[in-house]
């Protein structure tokens, strides 16, 4: 495990407060405003963040354990902590949510927690997800249509599934006390409906809140930088950008594809900075698409609004869709999307 | 009236107890009463007053209750023609009196052991039912005897079905619920009956408690509901079920369905509204349960209404414990459940052992939850409240996502129902605080104006300059761009603010709790309410020259005055903030009286609290940290002096002040410095001349000069006694009256 540059060290972590005056020996109330002041008072992203390593995996999790979480689309929340959640209830968790879950889906009929239902909910953990030692850990919930003939005891299919991670949340951490478990993000994947139900339930039980976590034009050119910036044994998938340009009757998409190699060597032309990436660089990045793409075409991409960034290492869409392709990154992935989920439950 | 009755109906009873044979000298007597009083009405009925006469038919009536009852209790079983006739009349008086007044319990207890027994016809059973009707109260004791007949089994299954409607209707009236309670099992046993069933669900929906909710009831309500499919009373009751212990069962009701029961008081409507009035609040309406999942339509999966549905449990305390035993749920924790605390005693008796709802969000709906998160120390308690709170804000937030604007109107509903807890609890949420951060930004000043400057009001006490970036200086900028409408709300809303932020420290003094958050120094705090003060100030001056010196504006600028001059008094706290000039010069003259009045009210303030401050100084001795500079008395004499020699000397800006005569040349006030006093200050000179025509009417010419001497003195009088009570306070004070000109 590699240092990483945790957000202590970043500029507006550093940023000095009067208000260390007013507050000595703060509640979590209070450093939890604390922090929101920081955040807005400051540029709400630090100018300067880690390119993802390698693999920033635990030494002992074989990253190939996590290989079903890849090549699927993920649609993201925030969450706030959940109240009283206990890693040891599993079982429980999946009889209650399995029975909320049946009742939902009869309108109106009563089902007896533990009864027999058509699904099956199972609740396990993902063990070695996580950034520090501090985050806790990460956890899946998956409903699996159970098989009708009763000779086969095979799961069947898997209708939903929904993971819980927090991948070097600290400055989430320090502002709750030990009641609460932080799992800012949320990832599910399979029918709206289901997650809506799904949802309710944990809101009900632990009192957290579900807020779906968009991602907007100037975190997406982050993304777009620091995953070119990752070095890849051989690349899947070309580089794109999707910009969507607002005008009526119907809105007008402008795609643009690089080779990832061109893409990374423009990046190399920008980087100075070893290991780090900067919003200048970032802004430096986009300005050279820009300016290419008017050469050719005498359009100012600048003024239409970034939707989507795909890369051999994820794709991401403004909507809050992510697709994680390559495992090594997964972390590194996770570490972002974890950062903007706290940023939007501050 | 009704002790008269009561006395009686024990007599009856008595009577009716004594044995076999008082029946017919109990019948005689009443004979004879009914025939003395029938005479004596016809005799008297030309002397006495209307209320009297009503009085006594009153009494008749009374008495001919009685008779009915006894009648029906100890009536004979043979029916005959004239037997019938007998029935029929005693049948009409009982109906007659019930309707009217109402039954005592006595009365009540006597014709539901007669309509239970089985002793008339199911058509008098019904007739007796539908006039059982309580004055006031039924007692428990009566309940339970009737449970008994239903045991006998006398009765048809018509005359059950009423009792059941009956005692559904009925059900606040009954005195005490404990025995009743008792009888659980037997009512739930009654399910059975195709024909009881609903009756009985909405029975035991009223009765249920937490500790009547069984695994083996869940499971029989369960075969039930296999058997007859989707009942709308079995899913009332099955949810009321889970409500209580989620964790053996779920249910998910239909959004549209309204209408669980079908309506069981509609026999006794107007009766029972008529008992509702007579008895004026008595006795408490009993816990009504809400149905647990209804809820407007659900607009998105996030939330059903914006604010959750108070609602305790806890799943994960339940299954925290090993295993889940069964067994666990047939002993209640000793906590005590939410859906029972209706009272300030009931929360200080079970505070200690309160269960907090499942969504801490529901606080917001239940003042006396409000006062439990007042003086709760958990900071879980707080937390869950703040991050509920803060998502809630930014998600129905109607102008932080775009087209996010029909919801305005529940927007506006739900910042509401957030101010009214904030004013409850005359302090404002962190998650408010932190929501202002972020979306005063980006609000449009139009948007919820009143609600979100408001919220404004209510930020808590914190160090104004860390506060300024990140809200002020937002605020500002809408405040100079906006109508001067806006500027007096956001004037008014600073106003509350500093309000609430004296108030909080003025507290916070002399409470000085070791807890409290705020580990702030005097010093401090009374540097950050400087700045405010300040801030305000250069508001003011900026708006007062954007808006052409508006006296509207004025208004609420002094409004503002008024509460900062008297902080020093009014709050204790050693801070003395004077207007800065741009608002005391267009104030002392404004064309206004009523500005005028203010502004001598506020520095009669002023000067209060400055005396008030040097005196404590003097007597302290003691260089104290908040003494005020030389130079805050310095600006208040000079003020001071301006003040005077605008009303009173005539002799305005000696001093710091100099303007070109030719300037005033132009303007045809060379002359300006006798223009500036009591007479002809433009404020006043208006009262003047209604003071010298109404005083000399006779006089051709107005001649303002005129008012000197005793006439000043009598145009003072004559102004204080027009309503300027300012003025005066500060005349008296402020002049001396020796130097009358």
């Amino acid at each position: 495990m590699d240092s990483y540059d945790a957000p202590e060290s970043t500029p507006r972590q550093c940023a000095s407060s009067g208000l260390k005056d007013y507050f000595i020996g703060a509640t979590p109330l209070q450093k939890r405003l604390e922090s929101v002041r920081k955040q807005t008072s400051f540029i709400p992203t630090p100018p300067r963040r880690k390119i993802p390593q390698c693999s920033q995996l635990q030494e002992d999790v074989d990253p190939q354990k996590f290989a079903f979480l890849l090549h699927k689309q993920w649609t993201l929340y925030s969450l706030t902590p959940l109240y009283k959640f206990s890693y040891t209830n599993f079982k429980e968790y999946s009889k209650l949510l399995n029975a909320f879950i049946a009742a939902e889906k009869q309108k109106g009929l009563a089902v007896e927690v533990g009864d027999d239902f058509n699904i099956k909910v199972i609740f396990s953990t993902l063990l070695g997800m996580k950034g520090t030692q501090r985050d806790p850990e990460a956890f899946l919930v998956q409903i699996l249509s159970k098989s009708q003939l009763p000779s086969e005891h095979r799961e069947g299919k898997v209708l939903w599934t929904g993971w819980f991670c927090c991948i070097f949340g600290d400055s989430l951490l320090e502002t709750v006390s030990e009641d609460f478990t932080c799992l800012p993000l949320f990832l599910a994947n399979g029918a709206e409906t289901n997650t809506a139900i799904i949802g309710t339930w944990f809101q009900k039980t632990f009192d957290c809140y579900f807020r779906p976590l968009a991602i907007n034009a100037f975190n997406l050119s982050w993304m777009a930088a620091m995953w070119t910036a990752c070095k890849m044994d051989h690349y899947m998938a070309t580089t794109e950008f999707l910009w969507s340009v607002p005008c009526s009757p119907q809105s007008l998409d402008i795609s643009y594809a690089i080779h990832p190699e061109d893409a990374k060597a423009l990046w190399d032309s920008v980087h100075k900075t070893p290991g780090e990436v900067t919003q200048e660089e970032v802004d430096l990045f986009m300005d050279c698409l820009y300016s290419h793409f008017h050469r050719h075409f005498k359009i100012h991409l600048s003024a239409t609004r970034l939707v989507r960034v795909s890369t051999s290492v994820a794709s991401a869409h403004t909507d809050g869709k992510i697709k994680i392709l390559c495992h090594k990154y997964l972390i590194g992935v996770l570490a972002y999307l974890t950062e903007l989920a706290i940023f939007q439950i501050e | 009236m009704s002790l008269q009755r009561k006395v009686k109906n024990s007599q009856a009873r008595k009577r009716t107890s004594q044995g076999s044979n008082s029946y017919q000298t109990t019948l005689s007597a009443w004979k004879v009463t009914e025939d003395l009083s029938d005479s004596k009405s016809i005799s008297k009925h030309g002397q006495n007053n209307p209320v009297e006469d009503y009085e006594r038919a009153d009494d008749q009536a009374e008495g001919a209750l009685q008779i009915a009852l006894t009648y029906f209790e100890k009536g004979s079983i043979k029916t005959s023609q004239s037997k019938d006739k007998t029935l029929e009349k005693h049948l009409k008086t009982v109906e007659n009196v019930a309707w009217k007044n109402g039954l005592a319990p006595e009365g009540i207890d006597i014709l539901l052991n007669v309509a239970l027994s089985g002793k008339f016809g199911s058509a008098v059973n019904t007739r007796i039912f539908k006039c059982m009707i309580p004055a006031t109260l039924i007692s428990e004791d009566s309940v339970v005897t009737a449970v008994s007949w239903l045991c006998v089994g006398k009765c048809s299954g018509s005359t059950k079905v009423l009792f059941y409607r009956w005692l559904v209707a009925m059900f606040d009236f009954i005195d005490h619920k404990e025995q009743i309670n008792l009888l659980y099992g037997f009512f739930f046993a009654s399910l059975q009956d195709d024909a009881l069933c609903p009756y009985v669900c909405h029975l035991l929906y009223l009765l249920t408690k937490k500790e009547n909710v069984k695994p083996f009831r869940v499971r029989k309500l369960l075969d039930l509901q296999a058997k007859m499919g989707m009942q709308p009373h079995l899913q009332a009751l099955l949810s009321l079920y889970k409500f209580f212990v989620p964790t053996l069962i779920s249910v998910s009701l239909p959004m549209r369905k309204k209408i669980y029961f079908k309506n069981s008081e509609n026999l006794w409507k107007t009766a029972l509204l008529a008992v509702r009035q007579r008895n004026q609040g008595l006795p408490p309406e009993p816990l009504k349960l809400m149905l647990a999942n209804v809820h407007p339509i659900k607009r998105k999966w996030n939330s059903h209404s914006v604010i959750p549905v108070l609602n305790s449990r806890n799943y994960s305390k339940e299954s925290g414990k090993k295993g889940m035993n069964l067994s666990d749920y047939f002993s209640s924790n000793g906590s005590f459940p939410l859906e029972q605390l209706k009272s300030f005693p009931q929360l200080l008796q079970n505070i200690h052992c309160l269960e907090l709802p499942s969504q801490m969000g529901a606080v917001l709906n239940n003042s006396l939850l409000l006062h439990y998160i007042n003086c709760v120390r958990d900071e879980s308690v707080l937390l869950r409240l703040y991050h509920w709170l803060s998502q809630t804000l930014q998600e129905e937030c109607i102008w932080y996502k775009v087209n996010n604007y029909e919801h305005g109107k529940e927007f506006t509903n739900f910042l509401d129902t957030i101010l009214k807890a904030e004013c409850f609890l005359q302090e404002g949420f962190y998650s408010c605080e932190a929501f202002l951060y972020k979306s005063l930004p980006l609000w449009d000043g139009l948007c919820c104006r009143s609600q979100f400057l408001q919220l404004v009001s209510w930020i808590p006490f914190s160090s104004f300059s860390e506060v300024k970036p990140l809200l002020f200086d937002h605020l500002s900028r809408l405040f100079f761009t906006s109508t001067i409408y806006f500027k007096c709300s956001v004037l008014q809303c600073l106003k509350e603010l500093l309000q609430n932020w004296l108030l909080w420290l003025s507290m916070d003094i002399h409470v000085k709790s070791v807890n409290s958050p705020l580990e702030t120094t005097l010093g401090g705090s009374m540097n950050s309410v400087s700045k405010l003060i300040h801030y305000v100030g250069w508001l003011s001056t900026t708006a007062m020259r954007l808006e052409n010196n508006s006296t509207f504006l004025l208004h609420f600028i002094l409004d503002f005055y008024e509460k900062v001059c008297d902080i020093y008094i009014n709050y204790n706290l050693p801070l003395v903030v004077l207007f800065p000039p741009g608002v005391f010069y267009p104030a002392l003259l404004s064309l206004d009286s009523s500005i005028l009045n203010q502004l001598c009210y506020i520095m009669d303030r002023y000067r209060k609290n400055l005396t008030a401050a040097k005196k404590n100084e003097l007597v302290q001795k003691t260089k104290s940290e908040f003494s005020f500079s030389s130079k805050t008395y310095q600006e208040f004499n000079h003020y001071l002096t301006a003040t005077v020699g605008c009303l009173w000397t005539s002799k305005p800006f000696q001093k710091g002040l100099y303007i070109d005569p030719k300037v005033l040349e132009k303007a045809s006030v060379a002359e300006y410095k006798n223009s500036l006093n009591l007479v002809h200050h433009p404020a006043l000179l208006g009262y003047a001349v209604f003071f010298l025509l109404q005083e000399w009417p006779k006089e051709r010419k107005v001649n303002l000069s005129s008012i000197r001497g005793k006439k000043w003195n009598w145009y003072l009088d004559y102004l204080f006694s027009e309503g300027l009570q300012g003025l005066k306070l500060f005349i008296r004070s402020s002049i001396h009256r020796s130097s009358v000109p």
